[in-house]
């Protein structure tokens, strides 16, 4: 019997995929375990395995096409068994815009999605397999919740409303519509059709902002000791272990010193974290991620330092899996590179504070007894969630944070 | 079952206990009921349904005056008061029977006595003997609440329970109290021609229900002849050889002595949690009640407490309701938890009636709840007028932003069974469209909650 191949959820957040390159061909064997596809999620591309042998009957979502979780993307089943029937199925709800012939992956993307309205949200077609009250179904639609996303309560797994409480919010796409007008690209402009990063990185970000009260406190800190240390450590050394390894290790332990940071807010309730899980955002060609270092708190700085190269690499390549990105207690933002002197980040959740870095630059500084001295100064501002860091304890947090930069001994007392 | 006499070993055989032992039983559990007096308890024996047999024969004989009207000749001179009584313990008295039947047929026993808890799994008969449990169940009801200075002597002082057993009808009679037992005896004694005085501390009668339905209810009364007393409290009273005599202060302080052949006093009932042995295992109470879990659990392992014992509304069917949550629990099943207070049923059997469930449009304000609403009155559905029930209405309460169903109020005839199409409509979370667009049989009275849902949608037609 012919089998649907369905898209699956690839990392936790993963709604759409977007199917980059086919790896079996219409007719080909495959055996389970084979990669089948891959596929652009929401944070990485990943390889999309077989879980069956069989044949590769067709391919019903193109490479480019875009395919929600839950779609048929492909049949697979015996040579030469009839699949019309599933392919009839699959298509009201699968099949994307064709490509254009020999086009490149990525051009091809762009022309399959080229009107920027298409929800993430509730195809009526589709709705009727999905158990669900009106009510939860109305609701759906106002928020932009995709149904799909969610798991019922209802009887026989009914989704009902208090199943969309806590649901998360699809794409802005399919929130209900600003007041503001919706623009009509001039002629010359052009139009970007949004990436699955970039669809996600609106979505969380809006979210962070629109919903944890963020407050900054920024401090600046004599660096000159900590370039002297890292200096010291470094001496001799073929891989020099990073500023953001310095960084990490000590903020972990600031963490564990300040739990009521090291925290997450969670709707009715505020879960205090063990490890310092600090996650450091990447810059990306399309967007950013945040590979996470576990544990810095009791981690040291070659540790990290080795981690955090292997993670930054392959976040670079877009090769991250789920557990590598997810779930930072903590995130360290740095633009110091870049030149930025200093600057507010937007809290990354399910961490509750994230700590901007800017530029270390030589500075005049007025010492004890009113000399003036040059000093190395950096400029860091931490962003926190009111909801779960009041503002003493915010500042208790850095304050500590920068004696430890001023004074590394510290760190380890 | 590792030594207990029962898996589950039930305290009060009321509708919470009896169906408690019944669930038990169907799902296979090894279940006692223990009751000191009659199974069924308030409900059955002093409660909703003899006073239903009252009130349905009240409404035959205030039906006297259609039959003159199709020019029969009804002499009254033979009532007799007796024999409606009689006929209410009638009723009564068949559906003990029943309830007796059903929980020999789920295998559940009976034990006769007054159980008090003496330990996590034990209960002590007054007589010494112990059985034990491996869960309880605290399902001991509720009494009327007493107030000083008028205590009851279920002579001339009675309570809810007085007033049931009554065998002969006052000629006078003022009623402490109107909630929903209050209204329903001002509206049997009234029927039956006794001078009904309808006093009530805030207000207006029935104060938890909706203000516009209650309205409706108050004219009818008002042309009827009861005399209702509103925002007026009861401050002493005096009895005598020939009756009592009531003094009434208003709120601006005025004064006012009545005077009757006897007085009702029905302003609440006071759960039955004392000297039940709750100390003995640690279970504590606020004011009264015993706090619960979403199941209906207390806080000793395996022992719950389901019905009037609990801070939820007083009813049979919150019991009902909870029996169930507590024994699916108890027998490892998970029941969808908590009972929505906004999806509870209440219904007062008067001419009209009145029925509704979730937030009437005072609390909604009070509480400030986001809502819009729209009604349609009973005139609007033909068969009301043909029958000639055509005072009344239905009333939405809902969420303007999702049309979400809050709260339902319907005033009129038989609004007490029209009330469970609205109520499906909430907890199945159906739009006011998914009714508005259900074929209707005509003539119903059903057609005003059709039209009442096609008026949240803008298109009600027959007004």
């Amino acid at each position: 019997m012919p089998e649907k191949i369905l898209m699956m959820a690839l990392s936790p957040t993963m709604e759409t995929g977007t199917l980059v390159r086919w790896r079996k061909k219409e007719g080909e064997a495959v055996a389970s375990g084979d990669v089948l596809c891959e596929v652009e999620t929401d944070k990485a591309t990943m390889d999309y395995e077989s879980t069956s042998d069989g044949t590769l009957l067709k391919i019903v979502v193109p490479a480019g096409g875009q395919a929600k979780v839950g779609d048929t993307i492909a049949i697979m089943g015996k040579p030469g068994e009839d699949f019309s029937a599933l392919l009839a199925e699959a298509k009201p709800a699968a099949v994307k815009p064709a490509p254009a012939a020999g086009s490149s992956a990525a051009t091809v993307a762009a022309g399959a999605v080229a009107t920027p309205t298409a929800p993430a949200a509730l195809a009526p077609s589709t709705a009727g397999r999905i158990k669900s009250s009106p009510l939860a179904r109305r609701i759906a639609m106002q928020k932009g919740i995709d149904l799909r996303s969610l798991r019922g309560s209802g009887p026989e797994g009914r989704i009902v409303k208090r199943d969309l409480d806590s649901a998360p919010i699809a794409g802005l796409a399919a929130a209900p519509a600003p007041a503001g007008p919706i623009y009509t690209p001039g002629p010359g402009d052009e139009v970007v059709p949004l990436s699955s990063m970039r669809r996600i990185i609106a979505r969380r970000l809006s979210q962070s902002m629109f919903s944890a009260p963020h407050y900054y406190l920024t401090v600046a800190i004599t660096m000159d000791e900590l370039l002297a240390t890292r200096a010291r450590l470094n001496a001799g050394r073929e891989k020099k272990a990073s500023m953001n390894a310095f960084l990490m290790a000590i903020a972990g332990r600031a963490l564990l010193h300040h739990p009521k940071v090291n925290s997450s807010w969670n709707g009715d309730s505020i879960i205090r974290h063990t490890a310092a899980d600090i996650g450091l955002a990447v810059a990306q060609p399309d967007g950013l991620i945040t590979p996470v270092v576990r544990d810095c708190g009791r981690k040291g700085i070659l540790g990290i330092d080795a981690e955090l190269a292997d993670l930054v690499e392959r976040a670079r390549a877009g090769k991250l899996q789920p557990a590598e990105y997810d779930g930072a207690t903590f995130t360290i933002s740095s633009l110091g590179s870049s030149g930025i002197d200093e600057f507010t980040a937007v809290i990354n959740p399910p961490g509750s504070a994230i700590l901007a870095v800017g530029a270390i630059r030589k500075e005049p500084v007025v010492g004890d007894g009113d000399t003036i001295a040059i000093r190395q100064r950096m400029r860091v501002t931490l962003s926190c969630d009111h909801r779960v860091i009041d503002g003493a304890v915010g500042a208790a947090f850095l304050r500590e944070l920068a004696d430890m930069l001023e004074n590394p001994m510290l760190a380890l007392a | 079952m590792a030594g207990f006499d029962y898996d589950v070993l039930i305290i009060g055989g009321g509708p919470g206990g009896y169906v408690a032992g019944i669930r038990a039983g169907q799902l296979g559990l090894k279940a006692a009921v223990i009751e000191r007096d009659k199974v069924g308890g308030v409900c059955l024996n002093v409660g909703c349904i003899p006073s239903k047999a009252l009130i349905h024969q009240a409404e035959l004989f205030r039906s006297i005056p259609n039959l003159r009207d199709m020019g029969l000749a009804v002499d009254t001179a033979g009532f007799d008061y007796t024999h409606v009584f009689d006929k209410s313990r009638k009723a009564s008295d068949t559906l003990v029977k029943g309830v007796q039947f059903l929980l020999k047929k789920n295998k559940v026993e009976t034990i006769v006595g007054e159980g008090t808890i003496s330990g996590k799994n034990e209960v002590s008969l007054k007589d010494g003997k112990k059985i034990t449990g491996k869960n309880l169940v605290i399902a001991t009801g509720s009494r009327p609440r007493v107030i000083p200075g008028f205590e009851f002597d279920e002579k001339q002082v009675l309570s809810s329970t007085g007033a049931i057993m009554l065998p002969k009808l006052p000629r006078k009679a003022i009623i402490l109290g109107a909630g929903a037992i209050g209204v329903e005896f001002s509206h049997v004694f009234n029927a039956f021609g006794v001078e009904v005085h309808l006093v009530e501390m805030l207000d207006r009668i029935l104060p938890i229900e909706d203000a516009e339905a209650v309205q409706v209810l108050a004219r009818a009364f008002q042309k009827r002849g009861v005399q209702m007393y509103t925002g007026t409290k009861a401050v002493s009273m005096q009895k005598g050889a020939g009756g009592v005599s009531v003094v009434l202060e208003d709120k601006s302080g005025t004064r006012k002595t009545v005077e009757a052949d006897q007085i009702l006093v029905v302003v609440g009932r006071t759960p039955n949690t004392d000297g039940i042995g709750l100390e003995k295992v640690g279970i504590p109470t606020e004011r009264g009640f015993i706090p619960v879990g979403d199941f209906n659990q207390t806080r000793v392992p395996g022992i719950y407490a389901i019905g009037d014992v609990v801070n939820t509304p007083l009813l049979a069917h919150v019991a009902f309701k909870e029996a169930e949550l507590a024994v699916e629990h108890m027998a490892g099943k998970s029941p969808h938890p908590r009972l929505d207070l906004l999806s509870i049923p209440s219904a007062t059997y008067c001419e009209p009636q009145v029925a509704s469930f979730g937030l009437p449009e005072w609390k909604a304000t009070e509480q400030k709840v986001a809502f819009a609403k729209a009604s349609f009155p009973y005139r609007g559905a033909g068969k009301s007028v043909a029958v000639e029930q055509s005072e009344g209405f239905v009333k939405v309460l809902y969420d303007p932003k999702t049309k979400e169903i809050i709260g339902v109020h319907i005033v009129g005839a038989d609004a007490t069974e029209l009330i469970h199409e609205m109520l499906l409509g909430r907890t199945a979370e159906l739009l006011p469209e998914d009714i508005a667009e259900m074929i209707h049989a005509h003539p119903t009275l059903s057609e005003a909650v059709c039209e009442a849902m096609r008026a949240v949608e803008g298109w009600a037609i027959h007004i």
